[in-house]
């Protein structure tokens, strides 16, 4: 492949086209370069790709209504009647609460930050910092504080409750995030006409911000969501790691989700319990890839430019 | 307190007067008890950390949590020397950022100099997918995909075992990549367009504007980008657990061991029954506060150039 593609005739038949600057420039390095960069994509891709199929492969005997129809078990004799139902109606009740909790809870401080602080003041500056910091702490420390404080001190114990508060308070700083920016999306202009009608700053903002920043503010909780949904490290803390028989019933339940489910499986030798894993990672994967799919489209379609 | 300032235009103070209701004081509340939970967050982590933490060191002497070379807590001979911890997590953290360094800045440079709109609005998302899988199924591609592959290709007679540092760190390495690309990607976005064009003026390739004028020009948002990498790579607990194992008994010398680093120890701790203030539960908030220092260090570091590179273009 040669790099200067153009022949020198065409600069002979039209002198005053010279698209040539960069073309009698580029060197076999400019293309190695190129190539090395896509590579790099390449990489991420095909460790993507084959994950994927590596997954759906292994799993492929299991992918059947076992999977959803029976309860899991630890017993290698029972593997082949097993399944992770109860993870899948443990991870619907915890991740509904925390849909619950740190949707309201985000939202709320995203519009105290953006519409209401005067972000001069020392305190509400801290605020920000304080919400930058909790985005980078690793969830296991987040697993920590529900042992220590909300397990046992206030004394929740390892319940429903108490897994969708932690998974909430993990998840916040990404509400957060992704609703400030939302707001911010929002020109000023429309704000400033609706004073102008003399509505109240309530008003204005229940009325006129919320409403144009409902896509952005949704692509965020989705993402944040679906983080929630893969999280298993603080959980482990939080008495989840059994083989659970049962669905569970009120916020004090018992409980396992489908992380913490196949994190079990994965610990068992045998291969039936490896098979049943790998079913269990495409039904999560399928389960995010859907709401990733519907993060992008929302933002894609409904995202208004302004 | 409703006291019209003497000397107000009078038209102004009224429309406030007149619109001002007890209920618009009330959301705004609410608004900043909402925005309160995130401060208490940060309480609450140091509160639990620090009172078991001081618990732990009151029997336990600060010089043999630093410098002691067996972590044996929950063995009939208890040793609490963190290194062993320490240098797996550092292992693991040192092999997945010589993997998501190059990669992911590579990423960013092609996303922000080379593709056109249309690409990258097709690959972003894709990256996106890739950050968004959970940390549990890395690990279990590493351990039964990776691992095997690994063990297989191996040149020498000295293979790496069962579960080992190595395929972990290959395996977080490849998870942060989505990390470091997508902020620094943000930060050669910044970089204003004049600067490119000055050099294309002045005759320079595309790969002499994106190495001697982009990536200089972000420098401080890709060193943000490289430093939340490493501190995502030190606070990740399920992909070693799983794959790394949670051997704990002297300090892993080499990558092909398998070894704990001390998120994963956290995580095996948590699953035995431990009967509450005992010493061995204790170890779960001693080795959990200096994680969390670590992170905080890092994350504080990342967050500052951050605010460098926004300062100096926006």
């Amino acid at each position: 492949m040669s790099t200067t593609s153009t022949p020198p005739a065409s600069h002979a038949a039209n002198p005053r086209h010279r698209p040539s600057l960069s073309q009698r420039r580029s060197r076999p390095g400019e293309v190695l370069f190129k190539l090395a960069l896509q590579f790099c994509l390449l990489v991420a891709f095909a460790f993507l790709v084959a994950l994927i199929a590596f997954a759906v492969i292994k799993g492929w005997n299991r992918l059947d209504p076992r999977l959803w129809q029976e309860m899991p078990t630890g017993a290698a004799s029972r593997v082949a009647r097993a399944g992770v139902q109860s993870a899948i109606t443990g991870t619907l009740w915890v991740i509904g609460l925390t849909a619950a909790i740190c949707l309201p809870i985000g939202i709320a401080s995203a519009i105290y930050l953006e519409e209401y602080a005067d972000n001069t003041r020392w305190y509400n500056r801290l605020l920000e910092l304080n919400i930058q910091n909790l985005a980078g702490v690793p969830s296991i420390v987040f697993g920590i504080l529900g042992l220590g404080l909300i397990a046992r001190v206030i004394g929740l114990g390892f319940t429903v409750i108490t897994a969708a508060i932690v998974l909430s308070l993990l998840v916040l700083p990404v509400v957060i995030i992704a609703s400030r920016e939302a707001l911010r999306a929002v020109p000023r202009s429309i704000r400033q006409a609706s004073y102008a009608l003399g509505a109240t700053r309530w008003q204005t903002t229940w009325r006129q911000v919320l409403p144009a920043a409902v896509p952005g503010m949704s692509t965020g909780a989705i993402l944040a969501l679906s983080r929630a949904l893969g999280e298993a490290a603080p959980l482990i803390l939080l008495g989840a790691v059994t083989f659970i028989r049962f669905n569970p019933d009120s916020l004090l339940s018992s409980y396992t989700t489908l992380p913490i489910q196949i994190y079990n499986l994965i610990k068992e030798p045998q291969a039936e319990f490896q098979e049943l894993a790998a079913a269990a990672i495409v039904l999560l994967l399928v389960i995010l890839l859907a709401l990733n799919s519907a993060a992008i489209l929302i933002r894609n379609r409904f995202q208004k430019r302004w | 307190m409703a006291v019209i300032t003497p000397g107000a235009p009078v038209p102004a103070a009224s429309v406030r007067r007149g619109r001002r209701r007890p209920g618009e004081r009330v959301i705004e509340g609410f608004l900043v008890l909402a925005a309160v939970v995130s401060i208490a967050t940060t309480i609450g982590i140091v509160v639990s950390l620090l009172f078991p933490t001081v618990e732990f060191f009151g029997e336990v002497s600060i010089i043999e949590f630093v410098t002691g070379t067996q972590w044996t807590p929950l063995f009939s001979i208890k040793q609490y020397g963190v290194l062993p911890l320490l240098v797996g997590t550092l292992w693991v953290t040192l092999i997945a950022t010589v993997i998501a360094v190059p990669l992911g800045i590579g990423a960013a440079i092609y996303l922000s100099e080379y593709a056109r709109p249309g690409t990258r609005k097709l690959l972003k998302p894709i990256l996106e997918v890739l950050a968004g899988i959970p940390t549990v199924v890395y690990g279990f591609f590493a351990l039964t995909f990776l691992n095997p592959l690994l063990i297989d290709l191996w040149p020498s007679d000295d293979k790496p075992e069962f579960q080992n540092l190595l395929v972990a760190g290959i395996a977080m390495g490849i998870m942060i990549v989505p990390t470091v690309a997508s902020l620094a990607e943000d930060a050669m976005s910044a970089v204003p367009q004049s600067l490119r064009e000055g050099a294309y003026a002045l005759a320079s390739t595309k790969m002499q504007v994106a190495t001697r004028v982009v990536v200089p020009g972000a420098l401080s948002g890709i060193v943000a980008a490289i430093v939340l990498g490493v501190s995502r790579a030190l606070g990740e607990t399920m992909i070693v657990t799983i794959a790394a194992g949670l051997k704990t008994d002297g300090i892993p010398w080499s990558p092909i061991d398998g070894a704990a680093t001390m998120t994963s120890f956290i995580a095996g701790a948590a699953q035995g029954d431990l009967p509450v203030d005992s010493l061995d539960y204790l170890t779960i908030f001693a080795v959990g506060t200096t994680l969390f220092l670590f992170t905080f260090a890092l994350n504080a570091l990342s967050i500052r150039l951050v605010r460098k590179f926004r300062e100096v273009y926006e």
